[in-house]
């Protein structure tokens, strides 16, 4: 039996498969090898790193909820110079596309970094993060404004010579303007949803349970969300979308294919299920064999509408 | 260091207490590797509700096959546990974290705190199998004396001659904290270790004393975590001098010396 072809193509690159992990929750790839070969996934999206290393929020950072859970790590990272020195030279050799998650609080600061990562070898691509809201000057203002989301990503853009990703935050009255604002501005895909700006309260403290009192939402409970986004969004650029929100099995990672999106990124699943992308990447390969499908591109933005 | 995640067979389940369970489950590769004061993170539920794993001490491993959990029905997720019979199977991952530092120490002392007593057993064990002549006086506290229920019994068991206990209502032993057995029972003759878990102020009154005697004092720590592989970076703790970058429970520790991190 021929294996079942589930290669996709985002700016240029051939991706082995559609799965790959959300930034901040696979770590540095390392963490999670003793669960997953990585080299069966089709790409690992690393830690989000900033020009400088990042200490991050205070604890308690993350709380569970009811089919989520929020997180307010704040960014931490261990900054552009020892992500090179120390977690490039494993990443070079996992077998599968890297692409380096990145975030500033600076046009000055995204264009650096762009510029830096161009450099390095073992680099796919560039996810530009413009809508972690956790951190007062961290980005939630490029996401949030049309205007500067363009920028920034020209910013990028013009810096790097790596494919550019831009990552969408759900938390803006409409989702699909700054869309078409990065699209403008030159990004060659976009990659959504970030999390949900939420909180939780302990009610016999009183206190916020998030030492920075309100944080994201990730988890099976935001995949509706995600998922309608990326509906939108896929019909309002020519770019390919990366999915992401809550998916946790085969059948999420398919629902968001159908609504449009080329590839998935799984996220909060991995704390759950260590091998949740590697079981995701298996079941895809299930699904085109038993529906005798030519690929996995044949399911994408297969959505039949009533 | 290796790490696997599998799902477990459980092999018994216990009720020690009203509240507190003991789960034995068979996981070959886990029980074959993990050292005093390591973890493992539990699913409770195939389901997503709730969504997070449960990190739980390792209670003590039986020969190379089975591993022990004990734990406090506290919350939705220990609740599913506690309805979980032998036979059933349970996803682990682990042995996690780690454990306990033994080289070289000659007299240790562990202090344990309600559920916090759970790793020292393990601890024990090791102590009494590796050390000889085995010099290990242990320290128990809980509220009441059912809290500890067989405890203090399995430590006496294993051949632990000086066991003494402290409850808050002085239902069995010193009528108080279990710190303040510390420098009642721990002789001036001796170059102490202290390991110790259990309560956040029990443990800062713990490392109080050392600090005053000039013992050596390891901590196991717990936290809100969502992967225990230092993924998630939740788990993190200010260091001793509030600076710099965080610690993370699940990587760094669970088990800390004392003058490590901060306490608050």
């Amino acid at each position: 039996m021929t294996q079942p072809d589930l290669r996709v193509t985002i700016g240029g690159l051939v991706f082995k498969n559609p799965v790959l992990t959300a930034s901040g929750t696979f770590g540095y790839g390392k963490e999670f090898a003793p669960y997953v070969n990585l080299h069966h996934l089709g790409g690992v999206v690393v830690k989000g790193i900033s020009l400088a290393p990042r200490r991050g929020n205070p604890p308690p950072r993350i709380v569970e909820t009811a089919g989520g859970m929020l997180n307010a790590i704040g960014l931490e990272n261990v900054g552009l110079d020892r992500f090179i020195t120390e977690k490039m030279p494993y990443l070079r050799g996992i077998g599968t596309r890297v692409i380096v998650n990145i975030l500033g609080d600076s046009l000055e600061e995204y264009q650096t970094l762009g510029q830096r990562l161009s450099e390095i070898e073992g680099i796919s691509a560039l996810e530009v993060n413009i809508s972690c809201p956790n951190v007062k000057k961290g980005g939630v203002a490029f996401g949030t404004d049309p205007t500067m989301a363009e920028a920034v990503t020209r910013a990028v853009c013009a810096h790097s010579t790596l494919p550019v990703i831009v990552k969408l935050s759900p938390n803006v009255t409409d989702i699909t303007q700054i869309a078409r604002a990065v699209e403008a501005g030159g990004a060659q895909a976009v990659s959504l949803i970030n999390t949900l700006m939420g909180m939780a309260i302990d009610v016999k403290s009183r206190k916020p349970r998030l030492a920075n009192i309100v944080g994201g939402l990730s988890g099976p409970a935001i995949k509706p969300v995600a998922l309608r986004m990326v509906w939108q969004v896929a019909q309002a650029v020519k770019i390919p979308v990366i999915g992401i929100g809550g998916i946790t099995t085969t059948e999420d990672a398919l629902e968001f294919l159908l609504a449009g999106a080329t590839a998935i990124e799984v996220g909060t699943a991995n704390f759950i299920n260590p091998r949740a992308s590697q079981e995701i990447v298996e079941g895809l390969a299930r699904y085109v064999t038993d529906n005798r499908l030519n690929g996995i591109s044949e399911v994408i933005g297969g959505l039949i509408l009533p | 260091m290796k790490q696997y995640e599998k799902q477990a067979e459980i092999v018994r389940q216990e009720q020690l207490t009203p509240e507190i369970f003991r789960l034995t489950l068979k996981a070959p590769e886990i029980a074959s590797t993990a050292r005093p004061g390591q973890f493992v993170m539990v699913r409770t539920t195939p389901c997503y509700d709730p969504l997070l794993r449960r990190p739980l001490s390792i209670h003590q491993t039986i020969g190379d096959q089975q591993v022990q959990l004990m734990y406090k029905v506290v919350g939705k997720g220990t609740r599913l546990l506690a309805a979980m019979t032998s036979g059933q199977k349970l996803n682990l991952t682990g042995p996690l974290g780690h454990g306990f530092d033994l080289a070289g120490k000659q007299a240790i002392c562990l202090v344990g705190g309600g559920m916090g007593i759970a790793p020292l057993y393990f601890l024990a064990r090791e102590i009494m199998r590796t050390t000889s002549p085995p010099k290990c006086i242990v320290l128990l506290g809980a509220r009441t004396a059912t809290e500890l229920g067989p405890l203090p019994r399995d430590f006496m068991d294993i051949g632990v001659t000086e066991t003494h206990l402290a409850t808050d209502d002085g239902s069995v032993g010193h009528h108080g904290f279990v710190a303040e057995l510390l420098p009642q029972h721990l002789a001036p003759s001796h170059q102490w270790t202290v390991c110790t878990c259990g309560p956040h102020p029990m443990m800062k009154a713990v490392v109080g004393q050392c600090r005053q005697h000039g013992w050596q004092c390891q901590v196991s720590l717990e936290t809100m975590m969502a992967c225990g592989i230092s993924a998630c970076l939740g788990c993190a703790i200010p260091r001793a001098d509030l600076s710099g970058p965080y610690l993370h429970v699940c990587k760094d520790g669970p088990v800390f010396k004392a003058e490590e991190v901060a306490w608050l």
